[in-house]
């Protein structure tokens, strides 16, 4: 049984002093912010360096004055995912429809949030292939990525936007080439047995690429045009067959100040933003901008609506349980 | 200061653990059980028991024979040899994925490439349970009495007769609880396992890792379920341990 042990008057004194500096510091760091607006950001993992330039250019603009920006980058569905389980977001830029749609479900972002000039896309772009620099694997079509030995690198599709793009581009090579849906499953499949590796999200798939894992890597193409700009030893071709690219961005429900966030969201869609974008490797969604700039396009260019379009192609393919994906997989693994 | 200690064990421990069991058994048991009967959850686990098995075989030979040279021999630097054992410990797991990466991915300085394989995975466990057999069998080495071990010498056994009769079963409490540990360890390792063993559902993918993904799209019934499988396996493992050492501690005296 312990003795009641009372501190002595000093350490008392002590302590209140320290709490009461605590209390009024903490009075004193609250500023009064009715003036300046805060706009969080919740995005994939690829555009942070576009955002990089673009918000420094719209703080400039009368409609972004004073205003101060909270972001977060990572892979497309863990970052729905996020925001759905509370993370708070003002405006969202996520990899493909389906993860906006996921926000629109739990009546976080409005249903009519695509009915704008641009049907909800900011920024477009295509599936290519990232290899090193001189293609020392001469890898130009779907059919070399499934040559022996060559590995591929992909994210992980349950988590990453981007290997979504990835696998319904080639899926959607192999029907534009007159093959029956069997064998583009079939061809799913084979590509599988090729990846060694799964990462969450794009920005990670580049990263594991550049430490020398892998011979070819499957992303968006201004992910790859990035990266030659920051210098690195990459070159990356244009599929013969490859899909449409297209990002939503939308404000959310819970946006403090409505106003601003769609204030950014117009710049966005403005020319000074989407040059900034397409200087960034994307293509701009205003074509007298795009025409600007020559990034190559596929031969053959096909829309996700033309697979059937996201919701029944989400279903189909990305379902956890029963989905051609999680099929895929089981299979694979058992092979060694 | 009983009720003290149990507020902050609850606090701490049983309070979360009970909200993991509510959340796993609010759907029901039909859910729960085809949640953690889906292949790849049980392919995960078996990799995650397979892996941490053969790492607590491993650390019980190595960190015996590490724990034995740390006492009975004397070298020069033996005093940080014996400090940085335990910088397993002191490092943050993502910052030994790291450095395993490094050292043997595709930029490896030894020329290995054992990123995203199960090698990959298993010395990954490796580098973190290091420090648990050897620190649980060194002090029971310390207090070991030499003169039983001499008194065998001068009757002719051999230095394996009197290693076999009178040191191994001394230590082999130790050894079990060690090993028992490091394989609780290794089960639960996420950090240093998530950047080496890429991933691959049923070929790569470890428990923790599974969870985790699991908790990104947003499946927390399944995350959930699975939890409480990991939490069963490292209460059995404990419980095993536990008898183990008390059988093993009444043979040694």
């Amino acid at each position: 049984m312990l003795r009641q042990v009372r501190l002595p008057i000093a350490l008392r004194s002590l302590a209140s002093l320290v709490a009461g500096g605590i209390l009024l510091t903490g009075a004193g760091l609250s500023p009064a912010r009715a003036a300046s607006v805060n706009l969080t950001l919740v995005a994939y993992s690829t555009p942070a360096p576009a955002y990089a330039r673009i918000i420094p250019a719209f703080q400039k603009t009368k409609a972004g004055a004073g205003v101060t920006f909270t972001q977060s980058y990572g892979a497309s569905s863990s970052q729905a995912a996020a925001v759905a389980n509370g993370l708070h977001a003002d405006v969202v830029n996520l990899s493909l429809e389906p993860d906006v749609a996921t926000l629109v479900q739990r009546h976080l972002v409005a249903s009519n949030w695509y009915k704008n000039k641009y049907h909800g896309f900011v920024t477009d772009s295509t599936v290519v292939f990232v290899v090193r620099k001189g293609n020392p694997k001469h890898i130009h079509t779907w059919n070399d990525i499934l040559k022996n030995g060559i590995g591929v690198i992909t994210p992980n599709p349950f988590t990453s936007g981007s290997a979504r793009w990835n696998i319904m581009a080639a899926y959607g090579a192999q029907i534009a080439q007159h093959k029956t849906k069997a064998q583009g499953v079939a061809y799913l499949r084979k590509l599988f047995n090729h990846v060694k590796v799964q990462n969450d999200s794009a920005s990670l798939a580049m990263q594991t690429f550049l430490t020398g894992e892998g011979n070819v890597l499957l992303s968006y193409e201004d992910e790859a045009v990035q990266a030659q700009q920051k210098g690195s030893p990459i070159s990356y071709v244009v599929p013969p067959q490859s899909i449409l690219i297209e990002n939503p961005v939308a404000v959310t429900k819970e946006a403090a100040s409505p106003k601003t966030a769609n204030a950014f969201v117009s710049y966005l869609y403005s020319r000074p933003a989407q040059e900034i974008f397409a200087q960034m490797g994307y293509w701009s969604v205003i074509p007298r901008v795009a025409r600007e700039f020559t990034y190559p396009h596929p031969k053959t260019q096909f829309t996700i609506r033309q697979l059937g379009a996201w919701p029944k192609v989400q279903k189909q393919f990305f379902d956890p349980r029963t989905g051609i994906m999680a099929a895929i997989e089981r299979k694979s693994g058992v092979q060694p | 200061m009983q009720g003290v200690v149990m507020g902050y064990l609850s606090l701490l421990v049983l309070i979360p653990l009970a909200a993991v069991l509510v959340h796993a058994a609010g759907a029901g048991f039909n859910a729960f059980l085809s949640a953690i009967m889906a292949p790849d959850a049980i392919a995960a686990v078996e990799l995650t028991a397979v892996c941490s098995f053969v790492v607590a075989a491993i650390n019980a030979l190595a960190g015996t024979l590490i724990a034995w040279v740390l006492v009975r021999d004397f070298f020069p630097g033996k005093g940080i040899v014996n400090a940085i054992i335990d910088l397993p410990f002191a490092l943050p797991t993502i910052v030994a994925g790291l450095t395993l990466l490094e050292l043997y991915g595709p930029n490896s300085p030894l020329h290995l490439n054992l990123a995203y394989t199960r090698v990959g995975i298993v010395l990954a466990l490796l580098f973190v349970t290091l420090p648990f057999v050897v620190r649980s069998v060194q002090p029971v080495l310390l207090e070991a009495d030499r003169a039983v071990e001499e008194a065998a010498a001068s009757l002719g056994a051999s230095s394996w007769q009197t290693f076999r009769r009178i040191i191994l079963p001394g230590i082999l409490p130790a050894i079990i609880s060690g090993s028992g540990l490091s394989f609780a360890r290794a089960m639960g390792e996420f950090g240093s396992v998530v950047l080496i063993s890429g991933n691959i559902p049923y070929l790569t993918e470890v428990a923790s890792v599974h969870i985790y993904g699991q908790v990104e799209s947003s499946d927390m019934l399944g995350a959930a379920s699975l939890s409480i499988v990991l939490l069963l396996i490292s209460l059995v493992t404990l419980l095993l341990i536990a008898a183990l050492e008390r059988r093993f501690l009444r043979h040694a005296r």
